[in-house]
Order: C-alpha cells, then structure tokens, then sequence
C-alpha cells in the first residue's frame, strides 16, 4: 500500500506542534549545541596568529558534528515514549495511518529541526571565525574538506541519530530514560567524530568515504529495523 | 468472531470467543478486570494479531493485509482519553481527521463537537479541560470518521449525570443510524439501559443474550408477599395457586413465591391471601438486574438456575 502524504504530514504537523511546547527540545535544541559550540569559541578567541599553523592538522568542524549526532537522538527518544506517557499510542495507532507513514512523520519531524539547528551553529561558527579570529587563524579554523564534510555528514549522522532514538523510545516506559539512553547510545559516533577532529584518526579520503558508506549503509538499515519497531502490537504490548 | 483466541506466550488473554454484533447493534461487553475485554478490542480493532480463530469486523475479514481498511471503517475509544494536552481540541481533531483522510474536516470536525457540545471550547488547550471535557472530546474525535463501527470503552467514565445522559443520548442516535455500538462498560446499569445484548467475558465468554433474556436464563422468578401477620397456614394458602411452583418464608410474614407465570401467579395469589383473610401488604414481582447476573456468572456458580 502506497505512503499517504496527507498522514505523513499530518504526523508531521502534529509532532512539530507537541515538541515545540516540550522541555525537552529547549534541551535538545539549546544546550547541547551550546556544549559543543563552546571550545571551537575559545579557539576563536585565543588562538593568536602565531598559533595557527597547528590548525592545520585539526579538524574543529569535524569536532562539531556531535551536534547533528546528539540533538536528533535526544529529539526521536522522546518520538514513542512520549506518546506512551500521554496515553495517546493507543489512539494514533486506532487510526489508519501504516507503520511507515507514523515512521517518516515522526522521523521528519526530528530531521527538519536538527538539521537546521546543525547548520544554524555551523553558520554561526564560520560567522564568528570570520570576524572575530586573528589573522591565518580563520583559514586554520574553517578547512575546505571540514566545510564539505559538515555539509555531507550533517543529514547523515542526523538520520542515524534518529534511528537509534526511536528505537530506544519504542522500547522505553519512561521519558527522561529513553533520552539519557538515546544519548548514551551515540556517544560512540560522537568519539569517532572527536578523533577525527583531534587527528588521533587521519582524516584522509579512505577514512572520510568508509565513514560516509559507513553510514549510508546504517541510514538505510535503521529505516528497516524503525519500521520493525513500529509493529503495532509490540507497541501496545511492549513497555520496558 | 469465530473461536477466537489470543495468547501472550502461556497466558491466555481471551479463548474461543464466538459471537457475531448486528448492524445498528448496542452490544455491551461485561467482564472483571483482567477479563480479556481490552485484548478482545484491541484485536478486533487490529492492534494485536489474534494467536487462532477468524473474525470479520465491518464486513472485512481480520487479517493483516486488510488492517488499513478495517481501522477505516471503525472507530475506538478507549477509556484514558488520549489527547495531545499541549494541542488544542481543534488541532488534535484535525490531526485525526487527516490520519483518516476525511474530506472537508473543519465541517466534519464542527459536527462531531456539536454532537458533545463542545463547538464552543475548540479553542481550549486539552490539557486545560475537565477530565470529563476531556472524554467528551475522545467521544468527538472517535466520531469523526463517521465510523460503521464504534467500540466504546467506559464511555461515561468521569462524566456527570447530564453529561452522562448526554453520552447516552448520542449512542441511542447512533444506534438508530445503523452504527454498530460495542460499548465495554462496567456499569452495568448503563449496559442494561443501552444494550440491545450484552456478553460477559472471563477469559472465556460466560454468557451472551438480552440482559431480561439472561435473567430469566439464571433467576428463577419469584413473587414475594408481605402481610401484616404471619399466615396460620402459608403452605394451604399458596399449594393451590395456580403458577406457584413452591415457596420458602424469608422472615416473620414475607413470602417467596417461586412461579412460573408471574401473569396468572401475582392476581391468583392475591385472592387466595385475600380469601385466606390475610391483611396484605404487598405483591411483588423479584426483580433480578444485570449486576445480579453478572455477579452469578463472575463470581457464583453459572449453572443452575437460582431465586
């Protein structure tokens, strides 16, 4: 049977309104970026040109990808089990809407704000490298490749996110649970991303395409096992 | 339903359940906690696979493939109202009336708020109404889709005497536009009042009828007469009457007249105490009520008839 888009949106529609009026997308969407935004800051502020030849073997940008990593997650844990909490799992699943319809409204209403938050403390970054940064610092700061990469890997590791934390919220009972685990889960993105950024892994052309197949690859298989996850009866019967 | 059965892993939720709801039907579904009631919904309602047996609901068959179809055709209501409190009714409304695809939803969705008078409160937050407000809501949103097929679970639950005849009065319309009503309900009177049958589950089903149907079926019916004194001789005056099957004292002057024709027994024992020179209270026919039955059938023994 064909996805309905009129459903889809209106899952869209419904799960953007809810996760405005949430406390946990103030945390998801603010604090998280701002922990992650603020040592690439310092280095803005306190590299003094003289410094900016070791710039050129980090990779700050790549260091800022745990945002499109940790936002989204903390976002999609909150996707079932919030809906569970409210007591309204029931009635949605009443309806006709398919499993991957609930799948791709829910998964978009993540994807569309972490993406923009992403991309909104990235713009900031360049932003405040371009007029704040000593001089040489900025060509340090802001590498070309880091640039592509941010923009390549940013819906990547976006969707991969989404994947976990809707996983762990369809098998959780208990908000704050299923976002610390969400969290928890990928961290271990969050790592390569930092050792990549720190050079403790090179970042040369096989490392960046095996990471981008990588997750690729992951993308495609989280949307199968989200759908799975989705069974109406697992999430009726199924609270842990 | 057709030997319907469903099993998590050992435990039986409900077993072999066979019963079929007709087209306009008000069908109660009584059961205690625990009874399979919810399960037996949610299966219906394409929520859980059943584990054996076939059922057919809103003319479509229950299997996996025909899911969209038959949630298309059906409403639920469950007992927790399930609202999106951070939304307003208009906008959880409208969110439902899109997942249906309901052509012109500000006009269906205006519709279903007249009909549990709440035109006037579409504005308001969910989560600022009354918990009753708030199930009157569920009732709008499970009205929505104009569904062939309605289950109602506690329906009245949290509802005030008004609102709750208010509830009542729209499934009597529902019934009357053809809308099969499959009301879960533990107020047995609700069910008495409302139900054209009712069944009553406990892990397996008990019994199924029109609830006088099942009190005739496990009560036997009795007369019971009060005089002003004891009768000299009460097994002289009642033997002869005509319809009295047998009688028992239940206490100083009150009489249980076991009959089987409360018609010809009541006038008949009448006379016969009147000729006896009885000073009469009272004749009364026991009523029996569906709790009574319920509770024979839940908790008692379902066998023999009792008085």
């Amino acid at each position: 049977m064909s996805i309905s888009k009129r459903r889809v949106e209106a899952i869209l529609h419904k799960e953007v309104h809810d996760l405005r009026r949430s406390g946990n997308v103030v945390y998801a969407m603010v604090v998280l970026p701002l922990v992650f935004l603020i040592q690439p800051v310092i280095q803005v502020f306190t590299i003094p040109s003289s410094g900016s030849s070791t710039l050129h073997h980090e990779h700050t940008l790549v260091y800022m990808l745990a945002i499109p990593a940790l936002v989204p997650a903390a976002l999609a844990a909150y996707s079932i089990v919030g809906e569970r909490v409210q007591g309204t799992l029931e009635p949605l699943l009443s309806t006709p809407v398919q499993e991957r319809e609930l799948v791709l409204g829910k998964a978009l209403a993540v994807f569309l704000p972490s993406i923009a938050v992403a991309y909104a403390v990235f713009a900031f970054f360049i932003a405040v490298v371009e007029l704040f940064a000593a001089p040489g610092v900025a060509s340090g700061l802001v590498q070309a490749p880091d640039v592509v990469a941010q923009i390549v890997f940013t819906p990547l590791l976006v969707t991969w996110s989404i994947w976990v934390g809707m996983a762990i919220s369809a098998r959780s009972s208990d908000l704050r649970t299923a976002g610390q685990v969400s969290i928890l889960v990928s961290l271990p993105t969050v790592a390569i991303t930092s050792l990549i950024a720190f050079n403790v892994i090179p970042a040369n052309l096989r490392v960046t395409l095996g990471f981008g197949i990588g997750l690729l690859v992951l993308d495609r298989l989280g949307w199968r096992a989200a759908t799975s996850f989705f069974n109406r009866e697992r999430l009726i019967t199924t609270t842990k | 339903m057709r030997s319907l059965t469903k099993r998590f892993g050992n435990r039986v939720a409900f077993k072999e359940v066979s019963f079929e709801v007709g087209r306009g039907e008000v069908f109660g579904f009584l059961g205690p906690n625990g009874a399979g009631k919810t399960t037996t919904v949610r299966t219906l309602g394409t929520l859980i696979a059943p584990s054996s047996g076939a059922a057919t609901v809103a003319g479509l068959e229950l299997t996996p493939e025909n899911g969209v179809a038959i949630r298309r055709r059906i409403a639920i209501m469950p007992e927790a109202p399930g609202l999106y409190l951070r939304l307003s009714v208009q906008d959880n409304l409208a969110c439902f009336a899109d997942l249906y695809e309901i052509p012109d939803p500000p006009e269906r969705i205006r519709e279903a708020l007249d009909a549990v008078g709440l035109t006037d409160r579409n504005r308001d937050a969910c989560g600022a109404l009354s918990k009753g407000l708030r199930q009157r809501v569920s009732l709008a949103r499970a009205l929505l889709s104009d569904p062939e097929v309605l289950f109602l679970d506690e329906p009245t639950s949290g509802l005030d005497p008004a609102a709750t005849k208010d509830v009542h009065a729209l499934i009597e319309d529902l019934r009357r536009r053809g809308v099969s009503v499959f009301l879960t309900t533990h107020r047995l009177e609700e069910a008495e009042q409302l139900c054209d049958r009712v069944a009553i589950l406990n892990t397996t089903l008990r019994t199924i009828g029109r609830p006088d149907e099942l009190r005739d079926r496990l009560f036997r019916k009795t007369l019971t007469v009060r005089t002003v004194a004891p009768l000299d001789e009460p097994t002289a005056v009642f033997e002869p009457v005509r319809g009295v099957a047998g009688w028992r004292a239940d206490g100083p002057s009150t009489y249980v007249l076991e009959v089987s024709d409360i018609a010809v027994a009541a006038p008949e024992a009448t006379r016969a105490l009147v000729a006896a020179g009885a000073d009469v209270l009272s004749v009364t026919e026991s009523r029996h009520s569906l709790e009574d039955v319920y509770l024979q059938l839940v908790e008692g023994n379902d066998g023999e008839p009792v008085t």
